[in-house]
């Protein structure tokens, strides 16, 4: 009991107050600079900055995959070549992204904790249809910084708990959230992925066919676009694949993928069309 | 114009004080207890209103009192949690930096606003080991308070405290741990028979040091009601997730085989008959 302790150490009135479980609200309430998109950038110039490439998508019988290279892009230079683009956003559900790599690293982050922080706060877990729209929300607070080239762009997906099935989502700059079916792919080699795809994936796959299927699009992809990352045996460095499935999210093991991309890339010799 | 009456400091202050324990006291009680593994929470709430809550990786919240006035606490500081943790790093965020921020909150609200606080809170967080383990209780005037080991909020706290001091030890499993505080939240403080509260009358949560990341885990169901059966086996909570999709931090020992788990479903309606006269025997450490 002190009478005087001083009114500035409460907790300000943002913290307290009622109704919103949304981190994003809070932060731009509380501290705006924290949020991606609300920035001003100095007008008519365009920043050169690394950009992600390639992701795909595509669902199989109980789940979904999600792979994506491991390159970045600065103009002609490779800026990265184990860059992670794949991330997993809560239990069921994870984003990939192209476009700029800083500003999309710290949109995933803070759309991680926008789902954490719901679940805790609500204690229940968003469902999928209010995950994709959160993150086109966040995509939308972004449009200013993507009009001086500094796009973001996710793919969505998510293991729906009440229809017990894989659901994919994609995005446009103006943060317009449209359902995928099947498959997807976005980022600069996406052409060349989803024809791959297209030829590949069918309609009640097993995982294990659906994941080949992926690393074969990200084959297509590095194949006839220059900023994908192609198998790198020499290095050692495997795409990140993500399975979605019931009991939840899962990286495949660099084991594992070692052994499906070398008898990939052994497929091909001497067949660069690759499996049909 | 009219003099107001005077009353002096003191005696605001104290008026205050004794509404707000008065408050505190009409409502069932909480206990804050360390296991072998990490720090359990057992609260007497039949409700959906919860009164233990994860606020983040390490750190867990519980209170008694007036639900919505440690509602829009809880809700702060898994905010203020989130907010640190984004701008700094997961680690950056401790029990004492909330306790603080909590303590300042309920000072001032005491201090300067006409009604204080009718609250009770704790911010636990689970160490690496259990000397590790913080234990914080933050009274309706502010004041803070470093416990260790145990903690009892709300009703009567200090007959009950005293109780768990004789029935606690250092070290206890899960089950042991949970009996002893079942035990306590039991006893009447009329001095009548202990009251007896089945599961469902109990609201559960651990923070498992040995869990990576989140380690906060609510207990529900067939596994609440194993761990305070004294006839069953099962002394821990299972290391592994339920298999059943939904919450992550529901623990309920559905859906994957524990060796421990030898149990039917049914045993859910069982009630646990607490004789707090006797302590809960210790022969369920593995």
């Amino acid at each position: 009991m002190n009478p005087d302790r001083p009114r500035a150490g409460r907790l300000p009135a943002a913290y307290l107050e009622a109704g919103s479980s949304s981190f994003l609200e809070f932060v731009s309430d509380v501290d705006p600079g924290l949020v991606p998109g609300t920035r001003p950038l100095p007008g008519g110039l365009t920043v050169d900055a690394p950009h992600g490439t390639t992701i795909v998508a595509a669902e199989f019988a109980g789940g979904v995959v999600m792979a994506g290279d491991r390159r970045a892009t600065m103009g002609n230079v490779i800026a990265s070549r184990v860059i992670e683009k794949v991330f997993a956003t809560d239990e069921y559900s994870v984003v990939g992204i192209a476009g700029t790599a800083g500003l999309a690293i710290e949109v995933v982050r803070l759309y991680q904790v926008e789902l954490e922080h719901y679940e805790k706060i609500e204690g229940a877990i968003m469902s999928i249809e209010g995950k994709a729209n959160r993150l086109a929300t966040m995509i939308r607070g972004n449009l200013a910084m993507a009009m001086q080239g500094l796009t973001v762009l996710p793919v969505f997906a998510g293991f729906d708990l009440d229809d017990r099935r894989g659901r994919i989502y994609s995005y446009d700059v103006t943060g317009g959230c449209y359902e995928e079916h099947d498959h997807h792919s976005i980022g600069s080699g996406s052409v060349f992925a989803r024809g791959s795809l297209k030829k590949t994936w069918h309609p009640g796959m097993t995982e294990a066919a659906a994941v080949a299927a992926c690393l074969e699009a990200l084959y297509d992809a590095a194949d006839d676009d220059s900023a994908t990352g192609g198998p790198d045996v020499g290095r050692r460095i495997w795409p990140a694949v993500a399975v979605v499935d019931i009991d939840g999210v899962r990286f495949l093991t660099d084991e594992f993928l070692a052994a499906a991309v070398e008898s990939l890339v052994a497929a091909r010799l001497g067949n660069p069309g690759g499996a049909r | 114009m009219s003099m107001p009456f005077y009353v002096s400091p003191e005696q605001l202050m104290k008026d205050k004080a004794d509404y707000a324990r008065k408050g505190i006291a009409r409502g069932r009680s909480v206990v804050v207890l360390q296991y072998d593994r990490g720090i359990a929470f057992v609260a007497e709430n039949p409700q959906s209103l919860r009164k233990i809550s994860e606020i983040y990786d390490r750190i867990a919240f519980a209170a008694v009192g007036m639900y919505y006035e440690f509602e829009n606490l809880r809700v702060a500081g898994i905010r203020y949690a989130d907010l640190r943790g984004y701008s700094y790093d997961r680690s950056d965020v401790t029990a004492r930096g909330l306790a603080n921020a909590y303590a300042q909150t309920l000072g001032t609200v005491f201090t300067q606003e006409p009604k204080p606080y009718e609250i009770e809170l704790c911010v636990a967080e689970v160490g690496r080991s259990a000397e590790q383990d913080q234990i914080y209780r933050l009274t309706y005037d502010g004041s803070v308070s470093d416990q260790h080991g145990f903690l009892v909020m709300g009703g009567a706290s200090s007959q009950a405290e005293e109780r768990l001091r004789q029935t606690w030890s250092p070290g206890m499993s899960l089950a042991d741990a949970l009996g002893v505080a079942v035990a306590t939240l039991a006893v009447d403080p009329a001095g009548g028979e202990p009251r007896s509260l089945p599961p469902s009358q109990l609201e559960v949560a651990v923070l498992d040091r040995h869990r990576p990341r989140r380690t906060f885990r609510r207990i529900v169901g067939p596994l609440l009601a194993d761990l305070l059966n004294l006839d069953s086996p099962t002394a821990h909570a299972p290391e592994a997730d339920d298999g059943i999709p939904g919450h992550p931090d529901i623990l309920s020992g559905v859906g994957h085989d524990s060796p421990g788990d030898s149990h039917d479903a049914d045993v859910s309606d069982e009630i646990v008959e607490v004789d707090p006269h006797v302590p809960p025997p210790s022969d369920k450490n593995d």
